[in-house]
């Protein structure tokens, strides 16, 4: 088929031609940037922790006139206090283990640092996330040991919460050995080796090493160091507490009903309302509520896009059909097929898309630059905007099949009639 | 001649229901978009105290010197425990006030009833006249109270429906963390956001209020420890609380009132002395870096209208760009077909100008239902805005008076504005033409 005619007849209705590309445009241009977005999203939101999410919840409580943790004295009774409550809490039927433990992953409460291979160095080093905790935090958060050996009792130190002391032993995560240690061919060679936290001049040993552990920040400040995570054996005194409680299987909740009576019993001078509770499932829901939120308002906005500017086409096409329907009688009379009609109008929206889909690629690009500019985007893959002009350009055929197969059908004899 | 047009425009989209429909949901759907994204931004976005934003001024020291500053060469966002004591022994402002967030115990008075947590700050007197708390009982303390350590509280009203059953409680004691204070203010409903007094611990926005604000000092005195952000760029030398006060960590916010030019270049003179002294005395080895930046300066500095609220109200308007993109040629089709009609209304003597209040009628009505359609679907997108936002942001997007009728407005302007060109094109029909035709 030639494509002159088609050019000829659309300088006809230039500003239909106009309107139908730039709306094309627009949609390719928002519906890839927000496809973007949601893809992104769906990753962050899906990305493993690390840890065993299933069966276990975490308890945030404070102390109501607790000692200072400032003191030494203070410190040995809020520790005296916090084994206490250890022991209530392995006591319950449900509970297979419990650690104490300053964070979780996607809490957003975090204490961070940085790591170096050489003593007192200031501001320099490997940035992580700190995990305070006791010999029973692998088996309680389920992080799988790839090198070393995981914490035993001897281990595990106490200390004020704002205390500063260097730790003899540490574990880090797979992502911590592999930037201290990049020669390394196997992760195994960083057990054994010493480190200095904070720019501390007396050094740890790193006794082992997890596969992953994801810090607690979610922000953008703490995803550069997302995987970045250092257990150290240490019980936090302070006049709160947190415990990860890992349950039996399917006993999740009643082992977090059981466990505010059991703790009240051991002592009732504290705080512990339902905040104080919470398990995994909903940390992570918190964590990422914003991202899934934002994830499907994008979605809504391009089924409606997609939706609109669909019915656009039809709409504008089968306005075209209806005044063309004398020509279109005309041209069956002179010999044309119904496939030539229905090819006709297939062809000249192809052309339409192909314009619109050309400046939408454009638009697409400028307005990624500017969410780069403005939002700290990530820059757009040219596989989402290929998939979207194949998209639009899909989609007009779609819209314009069925107005297209109603003109196919104008018989010719309409040719002979009167307007 | 208004209602015979309006007739004609009813008997006109009747007669193409599927296409009137199509114009309208377009129309409806673009606008609800929009104004739920706009009612999120308009709550996150909005100054927390207007009539007072400009005059509150946040200082920024630059205490860690060129290591510990961000990559655009910012200073610390909060103060060190040393710098803000002096700040407020010098008193430079007219109000000012240090604060930091703090999460004690209260223990209620009714026996049986468990210990329960209250986040609150511990600040100056002057922080409640400086911000122009809005008191239901009692009022803020007095200076002397700062100096002399007063065991005095203001409790939110919250707090004092739970504890008092909203009775005036100025005069009664509370426990807080086994020690008594003296209630000496009941605040009114005050939760501004964002909590603009305390962004670096608040992040900004918070769905539960503040119930409890103590003296600075006091709070200190007792050792009641900050709950928020501490950042440091060295390990303290010495523990404890005390020692996190002896250092150059950052944890305390710091907040100035300054009314007029004079007093913010005085100020900031002063700042900037103050930072000589200390480079003089060799605690500060770099050229001086402070700020003072007003509130609404500080709030944008420290982004605190969250990327994703701008993102999507951006992304909103450009689909209701599309949804007008479409009603334009949605219209010009609807229009154009009735060329025949205009023809011999204009060759029966319509001026072009009743053309135009002809069809820009039309115009407005699918404008108006569209409104409509927009007015339920804005009403369903802010009820969804809790399912989809974090708590603290979703509470603050509400659907009142002023959105609705933006609602509106937006939706007739708009669609009026997409018939213009259809309709110029209705008007510039050869009558001629179109007769002969015929």
């Amino acid at each position: 088929m030639k494509l002159h005619p088609i050019l000829a007849a659309l300088r006809k209705h230039k500003a239909g031609t106009v309107l139908i590309a730039l709306q094309i445009a627009l949609t390719l241009a928002i519906v890839c940037n927000a496809v973007f977005i949601i893809g992104q999203r769906v990753e962050r939101v899906n990305r493993p922790t690390g840890i065993d999410e299933s069966n276990l919840f975490l308890i945030s409580q404070q102390w109501v006139g607790a000692p200072s943790g400032d003191t030494a004295d203070g410190v040995e009774k809020l520790d005296a206090m916090q084994k206490e409550d250890l022991v209530a809490l392995r006591n319950l039927p449900d509970v297979v283990s419990v650690a104490p433990i300053n964070s979780l992953p996607l809490l957003n409460s975090s204490w961070t640092g940085a790591l170096s291979l050489k003593p007192d160095e200031k501001n320099v080093g490997t940035r992580t996330a700190y995990y305070f905790g006791d010999e029973q935090v692998l088996p309680t958060l389920g992080l799988k040991l790839v090198a070393g050996r995981a914490f035993n009792a001897g281990d595990v130190q106490h200390q004020g919460a704002r205390d500063q002391r260097d730790p003899a032993t540490v574990m880090v995560s797979k992502a911590v050995a592999d930037k201290l240690f990049p020669q390394a061919s196997a992760t195994g060679s960083a057990v054994g080796k010493a480190i200095y936290l904070n720019g501390s001049g007396k050094p740890s040993t790193i006794v082992g090493v997890v596969e992953r552990m994801q810090t607690p920040g979610t922000g953008s400040w703490a995803s550069a160091f997302a995987w970045n995570s250092t257990l150290v054996p240490t019980r936090m005194d302070a006049n709160f507490s947190r415990y990860a409680v890992r349950t039996k299987p399917g006993r999740l909740d009643a082992a977090m009903r059981a466990a505010t009576p059991a703790l009240y019993a051991v002592n009732p001078l504290r705080v512990l309302d339902e905040e104080s509770i919470q398990s995994f499932a909903e940390i992570r829901d918190k964590a990422y509520r914003a991202d899934v939120g934002m994830a499907a308002l994008m979605g809504v906005v391009c089924l409606i896009l997609i939706g609109v500017t669909a019915a656009g086409i039809v709409g504008l096409t089968s306005f075209w059909v209806g005044q063309r329907h004398r020509q279109i009688g005309v041209r069956r009379a002179l010999g044309a097929r119904k496939v030539d009609i229905l090819h006709y109008f297939q062809l000249e929206n192809l052309l339409i898309a192909g314009v619109g889909a050309v400046i939408g690629v454009l638009l697409a690009i400028s307005l990624n630059l500017l969410l780069i500019r403005q939002f700290e985007m990530e820059r757009l893959p040219l596989a989402y905007v290929l998939t979207g002009v194949v998209a639009v350009l899909a989609l007009g055929q779609a819209a314009v099949f069925a107005p297209a197969r109603r003109a196919s059908n104008v018989p010719p004899v309409t040719a002979t009639r009167a307007a | 001649m208004f209602s015979y047009y309006l007739d004609l425009a009813v008997r006109s989209l009747k007669r193409s229901p599927g296409l009137t429909a199509l114009m309208v949901l377009a129309i409806g759907f673009g606008v609800a978009a929009s104004m739920t994204t706009w009612s999120v931004f308009r709550a996150v976005s909005g100054d927390p105290i207007p009539w007072k934003s400009s005059k509150l001024f946040v200082p920024q020291i630059d205490v860690w010197g060129p290591q510990g500053r961000s990559s655009d060469g910012e200073p610390p966002n909060a103060m060190a425990y040393p710098d803000a004591m002096v700040l407020m022994r010098d008193h430079r402002a007219k109000l000012q006030s240090a604060m930091y967030q703090i999460s004690p115990s209260v223990v209620p008075a009714q026996a049986g009833r468990h210990p329960l947590n209250v986040s609150g700050h511990a600040v100056y007197s002057e922080f409640f006249p400086m911000l122009d708390v809005p008191f239901l009982y009692g009022s803020g303390w007095n200076a002397s109270d700062d100096t002399q350590r007063t065991a005095v509280v203001v409790i939110s009203s919250k707090l004092n429906q739970k504890l008092f059953a909203g009775a005036n409680s100025v005069g009664k004691t509370l426990n807080i963390e086994s020690k008594d204070y003296r209630v000496v203010g009941v605040l009114d409903n005050w939760n501004p956001q964002p909590r603009y007094y305390d962004v670096v611990n608040s992040g900004g926005f918070s769905a539960t209020g503040e119930d409890v604000f103590l003296p600075f000092e006091r709070a200190i005195e007792v050792g009641m420890s900050n709950d928020g952000n501490t950042n440091c760029n060295a390990v303290p030398a010495e523990s404890g609380f005390v020692g996190l006060q002896h250092s150059n960590c950052v944890w305390i916010a710091y907040m100035a009132q300054l009314d007029d030019a004079a007093a913010v270049t005085a100020y900031r003179n002063y700042l900037d002395g103050y930072a000589h002294a200390q480079q003089q005395a060799g605690r500060f080895g770099w050229a001086v870096n402070n700020r003072l930046r007003d509130l609404p300066a500080f709030l944008d500095n420290q982004h605190v209208v969250p990327s994703d609220t701008k993102v999507s109200l951006l992304v909103a308007i450009g689909l209701l760009l599309v949804c007008l993109v479409n009603t334009v040629g949605l219209l010009l089709a609807k229009f154009l077909r009735r060329s025949g009609e205009i023809g011999v209304r204009r060759a029966l003597g319509a001026p072009r100008s009743a053309i135009y209040a002809q069809f820009l009628t039309e115009a407005g009505i699918i404008g108006a239902a569209g409104g409509v359609l927009g007015l339920l679907l804005t009403g369903v997108g802010v009820a969804c805005v809790g399912w989809v936002l974090p708590k603290s942001i979703a509470t603050l997007a509400r659907l009142d008076l002023p959105l609705l009728a933006l609602t509106l407005l937006v939706a007739v302007v708009a669609t009026l504005l997409a018939g213009l060109y259809p309709t110029s094109r209705a008007a510039r029909v050869q009558p001629a033409w179109q007769l002969k035709s015929n």
